[in-house]
């Protein structure tokens, strides 16, 4: 008997042929995704510097970073950053679809206005946060200066503390319309029917919210949060242009520490370690998500567990 | 990028020759004569690619194109040149010798060909040749760099930076000129802030203002980052001393200094809510040109950095050196740009162009004719001369371009300053920071 070549097995073999319609999206992600991250973590283990190759240094640079205090402070920074502005986003994301899932004049219009912050370039919002928040120029300290309310103007950008309060209000600023838009459109797939059984069973409006919205909006929260969490993390442009990881490191993330030791002191083998240490990170958080996900088997049509 | 033709010499001499500059047909003359008598003939068909950093003075970019075009017509070499922010040469340099390809001419900062000393075409022949015509190149020039016997690149110029004053305010705080030494200096400023008429120098991750006035701090104590033989000797009492004084001042700036970048005390200064700051000239150049800032531009005085303990200058200036990569197919041509760019010709009126921005590394160009078109210039034109090379006392090369990238002094001066750190503190970090790069 003779064995079927590949070409008898495409023309022939279903199952082949969707092998081969798969090849691309594989080729793609391969080598978009896949090369790019094995690629860094490789570079991670080398001392590799812009500008020429480097050897196989094994576990050095990590070992270095272990004992680095700017690379913890960028830790903190980051786990900061993440968990007040994450939290916050959803909180008045949330809150902001509950309220444009409401019957009130001018939604539509109120719907769009909500995005603007979402469409507006990173860039261009964190140039006008940085000017927002400058030593000598800020419109806050003018208009405080001018009602009385202060004397002297607030050192935004040059102190430690408000520093890092005003890169989380940018961020929080940006993020919001994101958590907003995709929360209500979870909410306009719960049926109003289940809020009027409610009402005639006398649910109060807290109950619906606590029985009927959240549990239902569960999903797309876990989905919407994990997106969040992940932005933020990795945020880097809102950083680079507003503060360049100052004052005194104080804001800076592992993103901008990775960039500044990689591209612009061109330790490419040290910034790939602090890239690469973000990875146990961000796949806590997509676990997170992905088990929360994964126990809500009704999604599949059966019980919570 | 930017194709050079006829049209863009005719467009670049107008410019020029409202400054009274060699433009135009004359320019174009010399460019000719100069390319047959040159030491390097262009290939045929030669075309450079040349990455340069942006210009910050407009007029400086008029004479560098006006040169290009002449270049092109003297020689038939096609040019293509395009400009990069300060922080993105380096990077897209590193690109190019990394793959071997993209550009024949990158002009950047500090220590640019040292990071690739393999990549590079020696240029030990214009070295030679220009050092001879033009009275030999400054110290803190060559050092920047040679490897070696080995001309890595080539110095064309030094971006100055020096002490940028209102003089109204400094007669109104009781002084008659500028402090000569630093506890005038930390005086001055204190008398300042009293007057409501502050000082103000970048503590944030400013890559020229933030780095140069503080390694002048810190130079100036006797305190380097690391000694001849690349030992690290941060943590020391010259240092702590560094640290003291740097104190002092920030107490007597105006707010908000740790957040500066490079382009705040500009603006600061020029908005009138800044009386003292260290910068290229580019601040005078802007009030200059503004007719609504007249006054300021009247008052604006510049002076050399006071002489700290150690009694003699200390100052980093930025270098501005241009390199050419080995892979280039026109090596020749390569050469002949640059040692075109340096021929009296060419550079005197470029200087002028610049109005300041730019100082030469080359002696001869001492006498040039901006230094004295406007005393107010003059200071500048000694930065070449005084600055030290960037690793200071140490190598020039990677890690001490990696050591100034990283804002291993900034932040240790920022650490104290804002009391984030104490003393010890701060020049541990510094240290182990040092250790990290220089390991």
């Amino acid at each position: 008997m003779i064995e079927a070549n590949a070409w008898t097995q495409l023309k022939h073999n279903r199952n082949w042929l969707g092998f081969w319609f798969m090849v691309p999206a594989m080729a793609f992600l391969i080598f978009f995704l896949a090369y790019p991250l094995g690629l860094g973590i490789w570079l991670s283990f080398t001392d590799t510097r812009i500008g020429r190759v480097g050897q196989f240094v094994g576990t050095e640079n990590y070992e270095w970073l272990w004992d680095d205090s700017i690379f913890w402070l960028s830790v903190f920074n980051t786990l900061l950053y993440t968990s007040v502005a994450s939290a916050i986003k959803f909180a008045v994301g949330l809150y902001l679809a509950l309220l444009l899932n409401e019957n009130m004049p001018f939604k539509a219009m109120l719907r769009a206005m909500v995005l603007i912050p979402f469409i507006v370039p990173t860039v261009l919002s964190a140039l006008a946060f940085w000017w927002i928040f400058d030593s000598q120029f800020s419109i806050i300290s003018w208009s405080l200066k001018h009602l009385g309310l202060i004397n002297q103007n607030i050192n935004f950008l040059g102190d430690t503390t408000w520093a890092r309060i005003c890169v989380i209000f940018a961020n929080i600023w940006r993020g919001v319309p994101f958590v907003a838009i995709t929360l209500l459109a979870g909410l306009q797939t719960v049926s109003p029917s289940l809020y009027e059984a409610a009402t005639l069973d006398g649910a109060t409006r807290w109950q619906n919210f606590r029985f009927i919205t959240y549990p239902l909006l569960t999903p797309i929260i876990a989905v919407v949060m994990t997106f969040s969490v992940l932005f933020t993390f990795t945020d880097f442009q809102l950083i680079w242009a507003m503060t360049r990881g100052g004052p005194v490191n104080a804001t800076h993330l592992m993103a901008t520490l990775s960039y500044q030791r990689a591209i612009i002191a061109g330790q490419l083998g040290e910034g790939a370690a602090i890239s690469s240490a973000m990875i146990p990170f961000l796949l806590a958080a997509i676990m997170v998500s992905w088990f929360g996900l994964q126990r809500r088997k009704w999604q599949q049509g059966e019980n919570n567990d | 990028m930017q194709d050079f033709t006829r049209r863009t010499l005719l467009q670049g001499g107008t410019a020029l020759a409202a400054t009274g500059m060699l433009t135009g047909p004359a320019l174009f003359d010399f460019a000719k004569a100069w390319a047959q008598s040159a030491p390097w003939k262009a290939e045929p068909g030669a075309k450079l690619t040349v990455m340069r950093w942006k210009r910050f003075v407009p007029q400086e970019d008029d004479a560098f194109n006006a040169m290009v075009a002449a270049f092109k017509a003297a020689t038939g070499t096609e040019m293509n040149v395009f400009s990069e922010s300060f922080e993105d040469v380096q990077p897209k340099a590193s690109v190019a010798a990394n793959t071997g390809s993209g550009l024949d001419l990158a002009w950047g900062l500090h220590t640019l060909p040292q990071l690739f000393p393999t990549k590079v075409l020696k240029m030990n022949d214009v070295a030679d040749y220009l050092g001879k015509k033009y009275g030999g190149w400054t110290d803190a020039a060559a050092k920047t760099c040679k490897q070696g016997n080995d001309w890595l690149g080539i110095p064309v110029a030094t971006n100055g930076g020096y002490m940028t004053y209102r003089k109204s305010a400094l007669e109104k705080a009781g002084f008659k000129e500028f402090p000569k030494d630093f506890p005038g200096f930390l005086e001055m400023c204190k008398a300042l802030k009293k007057n409501n008429t502050p000082a103000g120098f970048a503590l944030g991750h400013a890559s020229g203002d933030g780095n140069s006035w503080l390694h002048w701090v810190l130079w100036g104590h006797g305190a380097y980052t690391v000694d001849q033989n690349d030992k690290i000797i941060i943590n020391s009492p010259e240092t702590a001393k560094a640290l003291e004084y740097c104190k002092a001042l920030y107490d007597a700036f105006i707010p908000g200094t740790a957040s500066w970048n490079d382009s705040s005390n500009n603006k600061a200064f020029l908005a009138g809510e800044l009386y003292c700051t260290a910068n290229g000239i580019s601040i005078y150049v802007a009030a200059k040109t503004d007719a609504s800032k007249k006054e300021l531009a009247e008052d604006t005085y510049h002076a050399l950095w006071p002489v700290g303990p150690v009694g003699k200058p200390t100052e980093l200036q930025l270098a501005l050196p241009i390199l050419a990569f080995n892979f280039t197919k026109y090596p020749n041509a390569s050469k002949a740009f640059i040692a075109f760019m340096l021929e009296k010709e060419n550079y005197e009126k470029w200087l002028d162009g610049a109005q300041g921005y730019l100082t030469q590394t080359l002696n001869a160009y001492e006498s040039a004719p901006i230094w004295k078109a406007d005393p107010k210039n003059e200071v500048f034109s000694q930065a070449s001369k005084r600055t030290l090379p960037a690793a200071g006392i140490g190598t020039v090369g990677e890690k001490a371009a990696t050591a100034i990238a990283d804002f291993i002094v900034v932040d240790m001066f920022a650490n104290y300053c804002t009391g984030t750190k104490d003393a010890k503190g701060s020049m541990a970090e510094a240290e182990r920071q040092l250790k990290r790069i220089y390991r």
